[in-house]
């Protein structure tokens, strides 16, 4: 299992979006780079970072970054711990999450709404990385 | 968590006249050509005149309306400041009025960022009224917002929860002259709004009810609407089928058959209410070979056989499939008039759009790219979905 949030995490999460045919047809015209942001709370007394950077149905880089400031990614999309794990165990459709406000989206609103499918996959390859999380 | 959404609704014969009650200084009426012809635009005026406002209007509305038309009336409406926004006519010229009305707001916007994650500050200088003359779309009570790219031959799904209308005024009386095709087409995407709206991953305990009711509704009325468009209680009937569709599925999400019938409306121009008509008996089919529960249940509602859930399931689709043939509907795509060549030709383009609709990913079986293919390629030629 792997600690959420962390480098590792970040690293087996890459490796699950190129191993994902689903998602490389979905997103194979699609490019951007995230941050996804887990926010302060008990278990983190900072915020986390993970940035992700996807091009064109792959996934080019991924690291926790411990200073946010290394990039300026071109969507930010945040949320508290608890939100995140319902999404990666599948309990909160994070669409919905989206419109609940549960997370928020910084970034080029119309370029993300023209790719759900994309964001469904990637949702999907969260899921297949054997996550821990804090208790 | 979720919400559930509703303008205030004046529904009935005579709902109309509810227009005196407005209060205001300035309205601004989005509406078309051809329901100007029908009177409706001028009766509307003459409603908010008695109510002492001023009205304007703009009549340029055209089916699966353009970013451009949607720019075009919001620089009207700038330049005639009202404080209310009438939207008058089928779901082109409400999604139109409610594209416009965000825009007068927030100039800043372009149509196509029109998103609900952000908000954007609504009901500074107006606010929003909505008035079908069809029965179908269920746009008066919905936010969804559906342009068209034309450039990018794709109808863009778009809308805020904040630009719901404050008020929907649902009068059987403008929607009495529709002609039998149009009475089919957008009872049609009534039936398509309750039943997908029923079975979507997003359906609650709110929305359900709503969407039974519709579809019971639709399946009873339907058929003399458009046999007879003179009975005043079946498009009574009708008028009220689609508002509560659209507050059932507006709740709730659509499914599958919006995201395909999005896709070829956006490629061929195919009225969306026998798009999205056609292919639910096909998506159906598809979603309940892993998941038929809630397909027996609308079946078990309606009074279909339905011992078994699957057996429910093929039930509906059956009695979907004998509504489309009493309404003279296609049933297939060839029917529609659209070859194997061209639908092979711009399959990428179909798929592409479809596989991005939000209603994509809601339906209860979610299609891969594959599946999409498949399902366009049987609702070609009418063959049985079978994986």
């Amino acid at each position: 299992m792997i600690d959420f949030g962390t480098d590792e995490w970040a690293k087996a999460f890459m490796e699950q979006i190129n191993r994902s045919e689903a998602y490389a047809e979905a997103a194979k015209t699609w490019e951007g780079d995230f941050y996804f942001i887990i926010e302060s709370e008990e278990h983190y007394p900072e915020p986390l970072h993970v940035y992700v950077d996807l091009w064109h149905g792959v996934c080019r880089e991924a690291f926790a970054a411990a200073d946010p400031s290394v990039k300026d990614p071109i969507f930010r999309m945040s949320g508290p711990l608890e939100n995140w794990r319902r999404v990666i165990d599948k309990t909160l459709d994070p669409l919905q999450g989206l419109l609940t406000r549960q997370f928020k989206l910084q970034g080029d609103m119309v370029k993300i709404m023209r790719a759900v499918k994309a964001a469904q996959e990637l949702v999907n390859c969260t899921a297949l990385v054997p996550t821990k999380f804090p208790e | 968590m979720w919400y559930f959404d509703t303008p205030m609704i004046a529904f009935g014969e005579g709902a109309l006249a509810h227009l005196k009650e407005t209060e205001g200084r300035r309205a601004f009426v989005v509406s078309d050509e051809n329901v100007a012809g029908l009177g409706f635009v001028e009766t509307v005026q003459e409603y908010l005149s008695r109510a002492g406002l001023e009205s304007e209007c703009f009549l340029s509305v055209e089916p699966d309306p353009s970013l451009d038309t949607v720019r075009r009336g919001a620089r009207a409406l700038m330049a005639y400041e009202p404080d209310w926004v009438v939207g008058l006519g089928g779901g082109s010229c409400l999604d139109a009025a409610k594209a416009m009305w965000v825009l007068y707001e927030r100039p800043d916007l372009e149509p196509e960022a029109i998103n609900p994650l952000e908000p954007l500050g609504l009901r500074q200088k107006a606010r929003l009224i909505t008035i079908p003359t069809t029965a179908g779309t269920g746009a008066e009570v919905t936010w969804m917002i559906v342009l068209t790219d034309a450039d990018d031959d794709r109808k863009l799904g778009l809308g805020s929860r904040e630009n719901l209308a404050d008020i929907a005024i649902v009068d059987p009386s403008l929607s009495k002259d529709m002609p039998p095709r149009l009475t089919a087409d957008t009872g049609l995407d009534a039936l398509t709004h309750a039943l997908e709206g029923y079975a979507a991953s997003w359906a609650n305990d709110f929305s359900d009810g709503l969407c039974l009711k519709a579809a019971d509704l639709v399946f009873r009325y339907l058929p003399q609407a458009y046999e007879d468009g003179t009975q005043g209680e079946a498009r009574e009937r009708m008028a009220n089928a689609a508002t509560l569709a659209g507050l059932g599925f507006g709740n709730s999400m659509a499914g599958l058959a919006h995201s395909m019938g999005h896709a070829l409306g956006g490629v061929f121009h195919t009225p969306h209410g026998r798009a999205v008509g056609l292919f639910l008996p096909y998506t159906i089919e598809y979603a309940a070979r892993e998941k038929p529960q809630r397909y027996g249940e609308i079946a078990r509602h309606l009074g279909l056989s339905a011992d078994l859930e699957s057996k429910g399931a093929a039930s509906l689709v059956r009695a979907m499939r004998d509504l489309l043939g009493r309404l003279e509907q296609p049933l297939t795509l060839a029917e529609v008039g659209i070859d194997r060549e061209s639908l092979v030709e711009r399959m990428d383009k179909l798929l592409d759009n479809a596989a991005n609709e939000a209603t994509t990913v809601v339906h209860p079986r979610i299609a891969s790219m594959d599946e999409l293919e498949r399902l366009f390629l049987c609702a070609w030629d009418g063959r049985e979905v079978d994986f």
